[in-house]
């Protein structure tokens, strides 16, 4: 694994070119690629991981008021939005096994489900946005109000600051991850464009195994993202 | 297999190859790259040292009579992020680092070349957004952007020198990730794990810390740039926010920042001791071990930045206890060095000179840094100038003295010339003297109770005397760091050519030419030898070579 | 080097697997469970996020302990962020 076989073999590896000058076989390149992806995933884990921290302090000062502002949102909407996003990583999963078994046009379908499941996902987080913004739930606004009592006290009224702390939080980590999605859109186009000009296959597929890393990523920082924040305290 | 010749007869190396300013802004060569980020760090070093020379000026009075109390704030805060995120984090890694890793474990060049020009991209992109943060008028937040000032209270440039450091931080995510890759995928036949160069370790330790800590600040400076912009209340105490998340969140990195500063420094003084001891290094294992173990429990420390800030006093204990730890693989490396030449054939060309200043400088920062660990210590000399010699004797007279040193012991390999040795060690001495002169004395200032970045302390003018040789050493100093500019680029041009190995010493980097060509190996080289194999090359040639 | 190909009725069981999970924790919040609930939640969310790991990103098959070494190492650091955090911040009103 950490030795490259001798030189002389590198003449006859460059004839392909997806083989790039300094490496010393594909293999070795694939790894060097695959390496690469993952450490890059974990400096995402530890980005959106600073927010996790800062949403973990504040659930914890003021958890009636997190659970008011988190029974606010739309449980249906994210609850459906998981599911659009479970079934991407599906179809990413399937896209890359097609590359592996030689199907090239179910590549490019898979690729395009995943991308219009992305899309629905982000059109959906859009209208959520809206709906925040009709409900003056938007924090920093001179109109924010978050109606309605901790739940459970109906005596204690929501603290509009620790409302607002919430939805800070609410807005900066799951458009954060709005953010990664639309990347990861654009990427996927990218990939998608690639494939229907045939070049990957059985033989050379690392672009979307790495994009479909990248993708189940960000469908990794959603699996938590929905219950922490739509699903503090539904209970009656 | 022969040499590549130009046209005109000369050998074909990395800095002929091509000319012209696309061939090297376009370059993907990790030899070119390390040469765009020389440029790059040097000119922040003097913008950096330029307002270190005004905070000195300030300070030979007690009166706050040469600038404003806020101009004042700009300079020291200006002075440390220049400093820290434009020169102490990249120049190691992306100068030294680049150019030499891929050579030392014998590849042609990092895993993702393009990915390390964007990289350099980066880091200009951040400078320039700090370049007209300090011409738009300047950022008086302190380096460390503590809230709610930084986010309620400041009309001045805070939200792009925030982007310029965010932009910053991902050229160094970038860097360490593309060192991590390098160094697991691309060693050449028999470069193991047990043979690599300390260097080389020392920089695997550090892209670590890199990948894992810079994020977090990152996400830090996007929610101070989101609650200046928006109001937010997330650090606010007036709107149920905390401060003092601010400063976990920050210090999260700041303080691994710190080991990513001085740990490559650690690797460079590990080659140069073995070289000029003419020995193994004593240990190599535990000086594995040790540069792992220091980026491990580096991240355990962080909130001693915090002791008298308002954490709870239980979380004060936790956190100096472990900060005690941190010392003990610093203090195994400084007795592995010390053991490395204990015993050895030692002679004092000028990268020597730096190594020695760095072994004992860093050794008394480090100790009076288990001083500050000391919760009761620490309560008295926060924030005075004890904390600031402190961090400048680790930063000044360990980090950039092992870059210095670095600089001189490669720059054969890396411009083919010899540097002049009288001049050199003139400068060495130069920096030696101007440095202690400078920071030794604000130990006794901190620990008589001068604040830090104050800029008037004419309540006590008993501590001009000291602020007066400080300034005076600074001045030295500033000479002593201005001479190696001048002769490294004399020596460009009028320097004597450098053979292949001027040093004798070991390491892949001295088997190649001097400068290399651009794919550095003419055959990919397979290693059978361990690292620091001196016994086995001073049978074939003794001892260092008397220069010129 | 041969690559692991993991069967579709794999990725569809798994996918089945992510779906229930999501209903469960959706009908889970919904009962008391006192402090159950959080734990409960994240509980569900790791094992979701477990069998992305190992089975949509391939972990399972990887040919080096390197890849999940990274993977550890990286939620090792994330965990010490929190519980260092919370060190300070649960035992504030300690006296």
């Amino acid at each position: 694994m950490h030795n490259s076989p001798p030189a002389t073999v590198e003449v006859e590896a460059h004839e392909n070119p997806a083989l790039l000058h300094h490496f010393a076989t594909e293999e070795q390149q694939k790894n060097a690629a695959s390496l690469g992806m993952w450490i890059f995933l974990i400096t995402e884990i530890m980005f959106f991981g600073g927010m996790f921290c800062a949403y973990l302090v504040y659930r914890y000062w003021y958890f009636g008021d997190f659970a008011a502002a988190s029974s606010s949102l739309d449980l249906k909407l994210g609850t459906i939005n998981t599911i659009v996003l479970i079934g991407s990583s599906l179809t990413v999963a399937m896209a890359v096994r097609c590359a592996q078994v030689g199907k090239q046009k179910a590549i490019v379908v898979d690729l395009l489900l995943t991308i219009i499941l992305g899309a629905a996902f982000l059109g959906i987080k859009a209208i959520e946005y809206k709906q925040k913004f009709d409900e003056h739930h938007v924090p920093g606004l001179a109109n924010f109000h978050l109606e309605g009592h901790v739940p459970r006290h109906p005596d204690v009224p929501v603290n509009q600051q620790h409302a607002q702390i919430y939805f800070s939080l609410y807005f900066a980590m799951t458009g954060m991850h709005a953010l990664h999605m639309i990347i990861g859109v654009g990427l996927f186009a990218y990939l998608t464009w690639k494939a229907h000009k045939g070049v990957y296959g059985p033989g050379y597929y690392t672009p979307l195994e790495n994009g479909g890393l990248y993708w189940h990523f960000v469908d990794i920082v959603w699996i938590y993202l929905f219950p922490l924040l739509y699903l503090i305290d539904r209970h009656p | 297999m022969a040499t590549a010749v130009l046209d005109t007869g000369e050998r074909e190396t990395y800095l002929n190859r091509e000319y012209g300013i696309k061939s090297w802004l376009l370059t993907v060569d990790h030899k070119r790259i390390a040469l765009l980020y020389l440029m790059g760090i040097t000119f922040f070093f003097f913008i950096g040292g330029f307002f270190a020379l005004l905070i000195r000026l300030e300070l030979l009075t007690p009166a706050g009579d040469l600038v404003q109390a806020d101009t004042y704030n700009k300079l020291f805060t200006m002075h440390g992020q220049v400093m820290v995120f434009f020169f102490l984090i990249p120049a190691v890694p992306a100068v030294l680092g680049n150019f030499l890793i891929p050579i030392m474990i014998g590849a042609k060049d990092l895993a993702f070349p393009r990915i390390n020009l964007l990289s350099w991209y980066l880091y200009i992109i951040g400078g320039l957004l700090m370049l007209y943060t300090i011409l738009n008028g300047g950022v008086d937040t302190g380096w460390t952007f503590y809230t709610p000032l930084s986010t309620e209270f400041l009309k001045t440039n805070v939200t792009t020198a925030a982007l310029a450091v965010f932009v910053s931080g991902f050229s160094s995510i970038l860097t360490g990730l593309n060192f991590i890759v390098t160094i697991h995928r691309m060693r050449a036949p028999g470069m193991t794990w047990n043979r690599l160069p300390l260097f080389v370790w020392a920089h695997y330790a550090t892209s670590i810390i890199q990948v894992l800590g810079t994020p977090v600040v990152a996400i830090a400076i996007v929610l101070v740039a989101l609650e200046r912009l928006l109001h937010l209340g997330i650090f606010n105490p007036t709107l149920g926010g905390d401060p003092l998340l601010f400063q976990h969140l920050f210090w999260f990195y700041s303080h691994p920042a710190v080991y990513i500063m001085i740990l490559p420094g650690m690797g460079i003084v590990s080659e140069i001791v073995c070289c000029f001891s003419r020995k193994r290094v004593f240990g190599y294992h535990a000086m594995a071990i040790a540069l792992l173990g220091i980026a491990v429990v580096g991240f355990l420390v962080w909130a001693h930045h915090m002791f008298v800030a308002g954490i709870s006093l239980y979380a004060a204990l936790i956190f100096s206890f472990l900060t005690y730890f941190v010392g003990v693989p610093s203090a195994i490396k400084v007795f592995n060095w010390t053991a490395t030449m204990y015993k050895g054939s030692i002679s004092y060309q000028t990268p020597m000179l730096y190594a020695f200043g760095f072994v004992g400088l860093f050794t008394i920062g480090g100790l009076t840094g288990l001083f500050l660990a000391c919760l009761g210590i620490d309560v008295h000399v926060t924030d005075t100038y004890f904390v600031v010699a402190h961090f400048h004797y680790i930063m000044v007279g360990g980090m950039v003295m092992a870059y210095l040193g670095g600089m001189h012991f490669w720059w054969p390999k890396i411009s083919g010339r010899l540097y002049p040795e009288g001049w050199g060690r003139l400068a060495a001495l130069l920096v030696f003297v101007g440095f202690n002169l400078t920071f030794f004395p604000q130990f006794i200032l901190g620990y008589m109770g001068m604040p830090r970045r104050y800029w008037d302390y004419s309540h006590s003018p008993e501590f001009q005397i000291l602020n007066v040789l400080s300034t005076a050493g600074a001045t030295v100093l500033a000479v002593g760091y201005l001479l190696p500019m001048i002769y490294f680029l004399w020596s460009m041009r009028y320097g004597k050519p450098a053979p292949d190995n001027p040093w004798n010493a070991a390491g892949l980097e001295w088997t190649i030419p001097s400068p290399p060509t651009t794919f550095n190996f003419e055959e990919q080289p397979v290693v059978t030898w361990e690292a620091y194999n001196y016994d086995e090359i001073d049978k074939e040639r003794e001892g260092v070579p008397v220069a010129q | 080097m041969s690559e692991h190909i993991s069967s579709v009725k794999l990725y569809v069981g798994i996918w089945l697997a992510l779906m229930a999970g999501t209903i469960l924790t959706v009908v889970v919040a919904g009962i008391d469970l006192g402090p159950l609930n959080p734990v409960m939640a994240l509980a569900i969310a790791t094992t979701k996020a477990v069998l992305v790991v190992l089975f949509f990103m391939h972990v399972k098959y990887a040919h080096e302990r390197l890849t999940k070494l990274v993977i550890v190492t990286a939620i090792f650091f994330f965990l010490i962020l929190l519980a260092l955090t919370m060190a300070d911040y649960s035992t504030r009103l300690w006296t």
